[in-house]
């Protein structure tokens, strides 16, 4: 089964190639009302993998990622905490709540809101086997970020970004090299404080993005920004935590699903005559 | 091309007709001459011969000689290199199934017998893997989806390894600050013998990564390896890092000791040879004596009337507190009398090793008695009065 997201079909790509299977025009899974086109597989396959892809998107939290946090816990990890009001960026003062002897405060409802959505965003990748890339220039956690997404079978880039690495990636890694679908971001901005080249570069490549912004970040670019603190240990830590468990429940669910779909088609083929229903999927139920 | 059909609507579209026709010249991409049509028109006026010049070559493509090698040509060159081993072993007469890779070189050097001197571009005939460089296979799967974790930062083998040693250090922190907390730490212990080791170097490491890096990543890299080396680790952390060193052979110059040998009247003494510029000696030290030296037959006294040179053939014996103890015969022949005493004394002190301890030789070699003095007389070359000296440069 060929996964969705088409990323070189986009401006820039020459016509008249052969594209591999897993480039072919697939519904955009970034839109929550995408209809997929079947690729070039039997008319049953294509259906059932139709079902497993729309499924999800009936549902406004389908992996139930909000009982991962609470304002509660945000604010044990010191989520809230921002930097000086000197430092503040022009563009974050929605998300501050206030500030205390002269440090800002961010607000934890909108957080908590940008976070669900976040979050809700990921595991719709992660579900239709979107490559995630982490992205973070901050070398205090260069080791942590990595582990995580290696544990969540993701792919990781904490260290010194190199310029053409999304814009001119043919050339650098070869012709048919996939990029990534989703990019999120622990840091937003690099060691010089400037905003970091990949968000940009993922803007420009048509890649969403999930961004951990700061007070001093720029939150303009990022599809899913979440007003968070980025420089604590135990603020990095939960969302390291939140970001692996999320995708990890939403692979294991895609895994069911499959299975089920599996199961249901060899059920179909032996009682061909019987015209039994299929087993409602319940897809609410808790994993 | 068609006639054209000049309109008589003025020069300006005649000039656009020249235009199009000169880009269909250069889409034909051949050298063309756009003719102005001389037909004259009412009221137009007759052109003049215009030419266009079209490149012929492609401008400015890089050179793209593709270095990647496939799997298939690489599998193939090697059942080529197998079955032409075994020609070459029946060519020779030996047995195809022990034919080694000295056997080939042996074998290459008898049938292509090569007078360059660069030995590097002599016929060779070494199995695939050494000559083709490492490739890097394609990187990711059916689905596009990156085998290593680490893929999209480009360096991924080096950065892996990065996170590996570091990994590695922040265990070992962990492990320490436990013991500590415990009290259970043991002290410093001894520091480990680096002397016969040294890091790789970057292109080494470059080879065993199979990865460009740059200065700054493999500094970086043996910087996390010393930082490791500083704590105390087990031995699995030693082994881990004694893969990335590199044994690096003594260099203490292992001074030739003569043997001692014993004449008729059963005396101690030792020969050995010296080198001066042009002079050859060669000395006879016995090991009990009164202190003279004889060369070619005559006191030194008479055959060095110069103090400095006697002060050269005594400074071996002075240096080791040893002036009257020895007896010295010597021949000498060739280059002039400094250069006599110089070749004089060193083969006297390369004969007094033997009667020495090792310390003592090791102190005459440090002091510059057993090195042989390379200074030789420069030639002098053509263009030049002397060896350096120029001609006398005249203004006019």
């Amino acid at each position: 089964m060929a996964p969705a997201l088409p990323r070189l079909l986009l401006a820039g790509a020459r016509p008249g190639r052969r594209w591999p299977g897993w480039l072919q025009t697939h519904g955009s899974g970034r839109t929550l009302a995408g209809a997929p086109a079947p690729a070039a597989s039997e008319p049953e396959d294509s259906e059932a993998h139709r079902k497993i892809l729309e499924e999800p998107l009936k549902h406004s939290d389908f992996f139930n990622v909000k009982e991962l946090f609470s304002v509660k816990s945000l604010f044990d990890a010191r989520v809230h905490l921002g930097h000086k009001a000197g430092c503040r960026h022009r563009f974050m003062e929605p998300y501050i709540f206030g500030s205390r002897l002269d440090q800002d405060i961010i607000d934890l409802e909108q957080t908590a809101s940008h976070l669900q959505l976040a979050l809700n965003f990921t595991a719709h990748v992660a579900y239709r086997k979107g490559i995630i890339l982490f992205v973070s220039r901050n070398r205090q956690f260069t080791h942590l970020i990595e582990n995580t997404a290696r544990d969540c079978g993701e792919y990781a880039h904490a260290r010194y970004f190199k310029g053409g690495l999304l814009t001119n990636a043919p050339l650098l890694f070869g012709p048919t090299v996939r990029l990534p679908d989703l990019i999120i971001f622990l840091h937003t901005l690099n060691n010089v404080f400037e905003p970091h080249v990949a968000v940009r570069d993922a803007a420009k490549m048509n890649i969403p993005t999930v961004g951990i912004v700061d007070t001093n970040c720029n939150p303009c670019l990022i599809t899913y920004p979440i007003p968070a603190n980025d420089d604590s240990p135990p603020s990095v830590q939960l969302f390291c935590r939140l970001f692996r468990t999320v995708i990890n429940r939403a692979k294991e669910k895609r895994r069911q699903m499959e299975a089920l779909q599996r199961l249901q088609s060899t059920k179909g083929a032996e009682g061909h005559g019987a015209a039994h229903p299929p087993p409602k999927v319940d897809a609410n139920r808790p994993l | 091309m068609a006639a054209p059909c000049v309109s008589c609507a003025g020069a300006l579209s005649f000039r656009l007709f020249l235009l199009g026709r000169v880009s269909l010249a250069r889409r034909q991409g051949l050298w063309q001459t756009a003719a102005a049509s001389l037909q004259t028109a009412p009221g137009s006026q007759i052109l003049r011969l215009i030419y266009t010049t079209v490149v012929t070559t492609k401008k400015n493509v890089p050179a793209s000689r593709c270095e990647t090698y496939t799997e298939d040509f690489i599998k193939k060159q090697i059942e080529e290199f197998n079955i032409g081993k075994r020609h070459l072993a029946n060519m020779m007469g030996e047995d195809p199934e022990t034919f080694t890779q000295e056997d080939i070189d042996r074998a290459i050097v008898y049938l292509f017998p090569s007078g360059l001197f660069e030995k590097r571009a002599r016929p060779i005939m070494k199995h695939p893997e050494q000559i083709f460089p490492k490739q890097r296979a394609i990187q990711w799967g059916e689905d596009g989806r990156p085998f290593h974790f680490l893929f999209y930062t480009g360096k991924q083998s080096y950065y892996s390894l990065m996170h590996e040693v570091y990994g590695k250090l922040l265990q070992i922190e962990k492990h320490q600050n436990q013991l500590r907390a415990k009290g259970l730490l043991p002290e410093k212990t001894e520091t480990k013998d680096l002397i016969g080791s040294r890091w790789l170097i970057k292109e080494e490491l470059e080879e065993m990564l199979v990865e460009k890096l740059s200065d700054q990543d493999y500094v970086r890299f043996i910087q996390l390896l010393e930082k490791l080396l500083t704590l105390q680790c087990d031995p699995a952390e030693e082994k881990f890092v004694q893969k990335f060193r590199r044994s690096v052979a003594i260099q203490s110059k292992k001074q030739l000791i003569e043997p001692v040998q014993y004449d008729e009247q059963g005396r101690a003494f030792s020969t050995s040879e010296g080198r001066r510029k042009s002079a050859k000696a060669e000395a006879v030290v016995y090991e009990h004596g009164s202190g003279r030296i004889t060369v070619n037959g005559a006191d030194y006294l008479l055959y060095f009337p110069i103090t400095q040179d006697r002060e050269q053939l005594m400074f071996p014996f002075h240096f080791l507190d040893r002036l009257g103890k020895h007896d010295v015969t010597c021949t000498v022949s060739g280059g002039g009398r400094s250069a006599q005493a110089g070749a004089i004394r060193l083969a006297m002190a390369k004969a007094l090793c033997s009667f020495i301890t090792e310390d003592e030789v090791e102190w005459m070699r440090q002091a510059g008695l057993l090195t042989p003095d390379p200074r030789v007389r420069e030639r002098k070359k053509p263009g030049q009065e002397g060896a350096r000296r120029k001609f006398t440069w005249k203004k006019r």
